[in-house]
């Protein structure tokens, strides 16, 4: 059986991010107490129907899981334990924004089994931190990340960058800052104009424009180069790490694993055994918070019908989440994981000119986009994909 | 019944360039003679509007039936016959001129003639018309009457001295028109007793009634019920109703020499009613045809894809629907590797080719793509057998060619002189041999000899643009010669796109090649891949373009919620490139084939 990757959501946030599209709400008053009950109750359901599997990770996300109190954490972790038979070296991370009420808690958070903290700095730059609509300032992130290397043995932050008018100096100086702040892992993302977000509604209007693609792809690899020389090397599109410091949580869905989600509008696969059908479905949680808790408490859970995962289906969710990964997709596990031969679920004519245009490789059994098929992985995929 | 004798009768039509105030010169004869009420006026003249939008396509004749009580005392009866205006209709105006003695020439008196004018009042000249002019818009500060005058007898050679001077818009000097209709005209000749002659002007379908045919009885008589034959068809039907149009349809039992009006004969499609056919009776038919007669012949051709392959059968559909109601244009199924299913259409001309493509999208709600237009060339195989080419990519291979020839039109150009100097660069650019140059005044008339082929490639844009709109043009169907011409490929990726191919004169290809790389450079995105866009002639690349890899495209954020929703994108995407134009591995998007084919060298 596969292991298991847990990912508990949080959906509750202070404010609304312009740039973000998760599933976050703002409320005046958080009923902890009930939307504890809720989780650990669809947890138990969740668990009911996997069985005692092996467990390698749980990922609390959001929303803001840092306004969780760290009783709620720890009772999830405690409830998840009883569950599974975790990994001796489970992962647990907490996603946290870095004001000093949140930074407080953080050792609450410890003490509940938290041992990586992520934290969403998005910039060091205090203009771009309020165009980017954040609630917290600069040296407040800086102090944060203080707090959290003393108290998580691992500790990621975020950063926004190819924001609008920035240059390539200007970013190199800042991503300098931010690494001499790191610790094993960083998550450097290119801000992405998403459907239905505040900045959507400002880039129709011309109000916000992005860098052009060219200017993107020399951020990239300025990024790319300046997280190298302080040892954080990219192994995956937007996330960086020491070796072997990569989020074993993400890694799951790159690489295709199986992976529960509870809470409201949480996502999972899960694959069940030859026995019960060799079935890989999909499952989703309902988004509203109020109505996702009203579902659990009469029912136990809040998910709509499981979504069966065709075999092509597969093939395309493993292309596109393994290429994104510098390590690549192992043939054996692609056939084993979807059902088809990684030969068969991907255009021959487009893997030639992809392994010719240096796009692509393909060694030791492996399916690997190289730094430069990375970099235009979506048109890749695009073609790639049957 | 219709007993108005012959000397009562005056058949008429009006030439006058675009805007030079036909319409609203109609407009005024119909009220003043008290066809319509006012009130119907606008309501009447709106339809007919909307109807001649819609009928658009041939630019059907209209006609009006118009009683005139005159200062004579007598009730005439005035046929006013509004004929098409442009060339690319000259048969059909042709053949309407042959049915009016008389025509009205409208000219703008603060305008001057212009060169559609100058073709159509040739053509009623040569028609034997008595021709009356008119000077409109003498109400407008700019109206220079007198120059005017002297610029109709210069350049058209007619007596202007007693010009009828009026002012369509407000009405002014309406009568005079009137009068002079009945005192200047000559009245039509015929003999009721004689075999029925009939021309057959236009036909139209109507949806209710069938196909309508627009006559002018030369001989005999025209009724209810008679068996009818269509000379030069040979198809025979009986009359249901006969009629004028005041400007409403209004039946009567017959119609006698020199009146025109309408027949109704329960026929399907005017593919059946050739314009400038003879009608006659079944029983008693004459003994030979009005003089003339021509079949439409498309001298334009270009493909017709539809944008969604799934939209084939509907393309069909709507090209047989607009057949009904327009036998001079031609159709039939054409398929492309780069395109798909489409039609390979002919036109008489390129605003025939405009109006027809208008209507597909606007009236079928179609999106197409026009491959560029072509003309008909003229094939000499070794063996000096001749074959038409109507399309590039069926060019044979050029050592089975003896040798090609195309045709060539007589274009006249007006244009005030201070714009000669680049029509006359145009016309050269073009291959162009100037025949005449004259001045009037300070307008220049230039006559040249051209290759149709330079013509249907973007030469009115150039020529709209080169004198900022000043120049008029128009040209008529001259003669075939042997020319050196030569196809010219576009590949993308070294796959030729057929739909891309064009012929041209040799010593222009490379420059157009050139132009055309250049153009699909811009046109089309960057891609996964580089591109690699030649221009060939046979196996000789002439021009070159490389089109660089796009530089990123990647999503920054993907986790375990996200890939759902990614790999549905994956798959809509999929879903809609079976929509693009692939070649290869490259996509050509719409805008870049709309746009290279409109390209200018």
């Amino acid at each position: 059986m596969e292991p298991l990757a847990l990912y508990i959501h949080w959906p509750f946030c202070l404010a609304k991010c312009p740039y973000c599209d998760f599933n976050s709400h703002v409320r005046a008053e958080v009923p902890q107490a009930r939307f504890r009950a809720a989780l650990i109750r669809e947890l138990e359901w969740e668990a009911a129907r996997l069985g005692r599997r092996s467990l390698r990770s749980i990922f609390f996300g959001g929303g803001t899981p840092s306004l969780m109190e760290p009783e709620t954490v720890g009772a999830l972790i405690a409830e998840a334990r009883r569950l599974f038979v975790p990994a001796d070296d489970l992962e647990i991370t907490l996603e946290a924004n870095p004001t000093s009420i949140e930074a407080g808690r953080f050792g609450g958070y410890r003490d509940a089994g938290v041992n990586r903290v992520s934290i969403g700095v998005q910039s060091l730059d205090e203009e771009a931190l309020r165009m980017l609509g954040r609630q917290h300032s600069a040296p407040q992130a800086i102090a944060a990340l203080e707090i959290g290397r003393r108290i998580f043995p691992r500790l990621s932050f975020d950063l926004i960058y190819a924001r609008p008018g920035q240059t390539e100096a200007a970013w190199r100086a800042e991503l300098r800052r931010a690494l001499d702040l790191a610790a094993d892992h960083l998550s450097l993302y290119q801000l992405t104009i998403e459907p239905g977000t505040a900045f959507e509604a400002l880039h129709r209007r011309g109000d916000i424009v992005l860098p052009d693609e060219d200017t993107a792809a020399i951020l990239y690899e300025a990024t790319a180069e300046e997280a190298g020389r302080f040892g954080l090397a990219p192994y995956e599109i937007s996330n960086y790490a020491k070796p072997g410091s990569e989020s074993r949580h993400n890694l799951a869905y790159w690489q295709y694993g199986d992976y529960a989600g509870i809470g409201p509008g949480a996502h999972g696969r899960l694959s069940f055994p030859a026995a019960s059908g060799d079935r890989l479905v999909a499952t989703r949680r309902h988004r509203a918070p109020e109505i996702w808790a009203e579902r659990v408490e009469a029912s136990g859970h809040g998910s709509g019908a499981d979504v069966e995962v065709t075999t092509e289906e597969r093939a395309r969710e493993m292309l596109l989440m393994g290429l994104r990964l510098t390590a690549g997709i192992p043939a054996r596990r692609f056939e084993t994981r979807t059902g088809l031969a990684l030969a068969d679920a991907v255009d021959p004519r487009t893997l030639a000119m992809a392994i010719e245009a240096g796009y692509l490789v393909i060694t030791d059994d492996r399916l690997i986009a190289t730094a430069e098929g990375r970099l235009r992985l979506d048109a890749l995929l695009g073609a790639l994909v049957r | 019944m219709t007993d108005t004798p012959l000397s009562h009768i005056r058949n008429f039509s009006i030439i006058a360039h675009i805007d030079h105030g036909k319409s609203t010169l109609a407009d005024r004869l119909i009220q003043a003679t008290g066809g319509l009420t006012a009130r119907e006026m606008t309501e009447q003249v709106l339809d007919t509007m909307e109807l001649e939008k819609e009928r658009g396509i041939t630019i059907k004749a209209q006609t009006v039936r118009l009683s005139y009580t005159a200062k004579d005392g007598e009730t005439y009866a005035l046929n006013l016959m509004d004929t098409p205006g442009h060339v690319d209709f000259a048969y059909e105006v042709s053949r309407s001129l042959a049915a009016c003695e008389g025509s009205l020439l409208v000219v703008d008196a603060s305008q001057g003639v212009e060169a559609q004018t100058l073709a159509n009042v040739y053509q009623a000249i040569e028609a034997n018309h008595e021709i009356v002019p008119i000077l409109n818009k003498i109400d407008l500060p700019a109206a220079e009457p007198d120059r005017v005058r002297e610029q109709i007898e210069d350049v058209i050679g007619i007596d202007a001295s007693d010009a009828v001077m009026i002012s369509a818009k407000t009405g002014l000097n309406i009568e005079g028109v009137l009068e002079a209709l009945v005192t200047r005209l000559p009245p039509p000749k015929g003999d009721p007793n004689a075999p029925l002659k009939a021309l057959l002007v236009d036909s139209w379908y109507d949806p209710y009634l069938g196909v309508i045919i627009l006559v002018r009885i030369k001989d005999g008589k025209l009724r209810r019920g008679q068996k009818i034959r269509m000379m030069a068809k040979g198809a025979v039907h009986t009359v249901d109703q006969v009629g004028f149009f005041r400007p409403k349809m209004e039946p009567v039992e017959e119609l006698g020499p020199g009146e025109i009006g309408y027949i109704n004969a329960a026929i399907k499609t005017v593919a059946d009613c050739d314009v400038g056919d003879t009608i006659t009776d079944d029983r008693r038919p004459a003994a030979e045809a009005l003089p003339g007669f021509k079949p439409s012949i498309p001298v334009v051709w270009c493909g017709l894809f539809p944008v969604d392959a799934d939209d084939f059968e509907k393309l069909r559909d709507s090209l047989g629907k607009l057949r009904l109601n327009d036998a001079s244009f031609h159709y039939e199924a054409e398929s492309s590797a780069a395109l798909g299913f489409g039609f390979r259409c002919g036109f008489l001309g390129l605003l025939h080719l405009e109006i027809i493509q208008e209507r597909l999208s606007r009236e079928f709600d179609l999106d197409l793509i026009a491959t560029a237009p072509s003309v008909v060339y003229r094939i000499y195989d070794t063996k000096g057998q001749m074959t038409e080419l109507h399309n590039p990519a069926d060019m044979p291979d050029p050592m089975a060619i003896d040798r090609i020839e195309e045709p060539w039109i007589k274009a006249t150009i007006m244009v005030p002189d201070d714009h000669l100097g680049s029509v006359l660069t145009l016309c050269n650019e073009r291959r162009g041999q100037q025949q005449d140059l004259t001045y009037v005044g300070t307008r220049a008339m230039a006559v040249y000899k051209l290759p149709l082929n330079e013509v249907v490639f973007d030469f009115y844009d150039r020529l709209k643009s080169t004198t900022r709109g000043y120049a008029s043009f128009d040209y008529q169907m001259d003669s075939y010669a042997e020319s050196d011409l030569v196809r010219i490929s576009i590949l993308v990726n070294q796959d030729p796109v057929d739909a891309l191919s064009f012929i041209a004169h040799r010593s222009a290809a490379e420059a157009r090649g050139r132009a055309i790389c250049a153009k699909l450079k811009d046109l089309i995105p960057k891609q996964l891949f580089k591109i690699a866009i030649q221009a060939a002639i046979g196996g000789r690349i002439i021009a070159r373009e490389t089109i660089g890899a796009l530089s990123k495209d990647v999503t920054a954020k993907c986790y375990g919620g996200d890939i759902s929703r990614k790999r549905k994108l994956l798959e809509k995407q999929k879903e809609g490139k079976k929509r693009m134009r692939q070649f290869g591995k490259v996509e050509i998007p719409q805008s870049a084939f709309l746009a290279a084919l409109k390209i200018d060298a």
